[in-house]
């Protein structure tokens, strides 16, 4: 029955190629969080009247983060071709598609964690000060849990968007279902296993949301 | 004991500079409940963030128990923050922790082991009343008991200064009463020096032992709370006398009355402190020939005494009724024929 409607999928492939795609996602998400986590709580803290007021850092930081996150995805990878060589030693495969899939989202996720630590009551952070917290306990104790579900629906919204950049990477040879899509499907005429991998994608995008929104529904106490 | 010398702070708005607090000297107690009264923008917020350092003076002292807070910084400032502690108009409880994590918080930041964080959290929530809610989130509280989770993280590392920030303007008036008894029974019990800001002069007139009073940026009246109630002298100060007791003098409730009361004095008996306890009207209708009707009256509870005043017809002789005020006089209450003008 799948075979009559799916003639052409090779399915050792596909689900090699699936978990190329979950791979990818999953490590770019990891690195995306951590650095993303650092550049928000930096462009926060360096703002005019925070803890660490520096307009320096502040601007750089800034600056940083909007050029990166302004340039499109797909010129990015091309750009950063010969970073992801000296890193990786090679172009071609999964991990090569790291390093653009990491610093493509991770200056946007620093956006939204700066939203998201934004929106924590600023009498919370005078409290904690009031009571002699070092600047490492205002994160970590205050920042950090305060703004835990803005965080995760962040980072959710933020994966999504890097199954779809993975499927981009995969256009230049990063591998996963993308590449499979774009190669297998698009160039030989194979609708069947585009659609295949359209469906895959489909899955993944809708298990992660779900996660997502379990995830932030049962870290919010307000 | 909190002095505070010439202490100034200025703030650089861009477009002009504001001065917030304006040469301010106050010295203030051991074990002492001390008001600060203004209305918005008086300055008073920043006056009480310059106690623990959360602002910074442009110039001028803040000395603590003999700690400079305005001249200490980092690790030492941190430390000097955990015996002057501080609550809030809004709570400002972190909302992803429960009642016993809140209070457990500044026992974490002071180093405090798991151990006896646990017992002393115990300690601090059958103190504040919170017993049985321990694993509360602060959004399943009310305002009262948020408050209360608030005075409790803040006693907990034993300060000897407790700062209130607006700490009851967010509450209702019974909410408010509960919560002013239990600063009030803190303050007996640990002994510990309270020092409020507020716009209501309720508070000051239940739980303050002595008052300021702030208009931009100056202290411009200061006093203990019964000589300030009992002979308010800067306009301002009247105005939140007036707040609690209600004025028995302005001209058009004297018009009323009279109208009320034709015939006979009406007079008017201020009572300080003491002689609120003493029988005085017994002994006016024991004594005297006049005939005594109660027509307004009005006491007060301060920390130091009662203040109050009482409206009285008196009738009878010319002679009779100056005879009775004579009396009046010499048992030391302010006593005055209110006149129709």
């Amino acid at each position: 029955m799948i075979d009559s409607l799916f003639p052409n999928v090779d399915w050792d492939s596909m689900w090699e190629a699936t978990l190329e795609t979950l791979y990818m996602t999953a490590l770019s998400t990891v690195f995306t969080f951590v650095i993303g986590l650092a550049l928000g709580i930096i462009l926060f803290l360096t703002a005019p009247k925070q803890l660490w007021a520096n307009k320096v850092v502040n601007w750089l930081t800034g600056a940083f983060v909007n050029i990166f996150r302004s340039i499109p995805f797909i010129i990015l990878i091309i750009l950063l071709i010969p970073f992801t060589l000296f890193l990786m030693g090679s172009i071609r495969g999964p991990n090569a598609a790291l390093p653009a899939l990491i610093i493509g989202s991770a200056p946007f996720y620093a956006r939204m964690v700066l939203i998201a630590l934004k929106e924590i009551d600023k009498g919370v952070i005078e409290a904690a000060r009031s009571m002699g917290a070092t600047t490492g306990t205002i994160i970590w104790k205050v920042l950090l849990p305060e703004s835990k579900p803005a965080l995760i629906s962040g980072i959710t919204v933020t994966a999504i968007a890097l199954v779809g950049y993975t499927a981009m990477a995969g256009i230049i040879g990063a591998g996963g279902l993308g590449t499979l899509a774009f190669l297998d499907g698009f160039q030989r005429s194979r609708e069947d296993v585009t659609l295949m991998a359209t469906i895959l994608i489909l899955i993944i995008v809708f298990v992660i949301q779900y996660i997502g929104d379990l995830a932030t529904t049962k870290a919010d106490k307000r | 004991m909190i002095e505070l010398t010439k202490v100034t702070k200025k703030f650089d708005t861009g477009k002009a500079v504001l001065t917030a607090v304006d040469q301010v000297d106050l010295s203030i107690a051991d074990g002492e409940i001390f008001g600060i009264i203004g209305y918005s923008g008086a300055g008073k917020s920043t006056l009480i963030r310059l106690l623990n350092g959360l602002e910074k003076p442009t110039s001028g002292t803040v000395e603590i128990n003999g700690k400079v807070i305005t001249s200490i910084k980092g690790g030492e400032l941190r430390k000097a923050r955990q015996k002057v502690s501080m609550i809030f108009q809004h709570f400002n409880l972190l909302w992803s922790r429960t009642v016993k994590e809140n209070i457990e918080f500044p026992l974490e930041i002071a180093g405090v082991s798991k151990q006896q964080r646990g017992k002393r959290v115990q300690e601090l929530i059958e103190l504040v009343g919170l017993a049985g809610r321990e694993h509360a989130y602060p959004s399943e509280l009310s305002g009262g008991q948020k408050q209360r989770v608030g005075i409790a993280r803040a006693l907990a590392n034993d300060p000897e200064v407790l700062l209130c920030d607006e700490a009851t303007s967010a509450l209702d008036p019974e909410t408010t009463d509960a919560i002013l008894d239990l600063l009030v029974d803190i303050n007996k019990r640990l002994g510990l020096t309270i020092v409020l800001i507020t716009h209501e002069m309720h508070v000051i007139r239940k739980i303050c032992h002595r008052v300021a009073v702030m208009e931009g940026g100056r202290v411009v009246e200061l006093g203990d709370v019964l000589n300030v109630f009992q002979s308010p002298k800067e306009e301002i100060t009247k105005r939140f006398v007036a707040q609690v007791t209600d004025s028995g003098d302005s001209e058009e409730t004297i018009k009323n009355l009279r109208e009320l009361y034709p015939t006979g004095e009406l007079v008017k008996l201020v009572f300080v402190g003491e002689q609120t306890e003493q029988p005085i009207l017994t002994k006016l209708i024991r004594s005297h020939a006049v005939e005594v009707n109660i027509v307004q009256g009005n006491i007060s509870h301060t920390q130091r005494g009662a203040y109050g005043t009482l409206i009285l017809q008196l009738k009878g002789s010319k002679a009779e009724i100056e005879e009775a005020l004579a009396f009046l006089r010499t048992e030391d209450v302010q006593a005055e024929v209110m006149h129709n003008d």
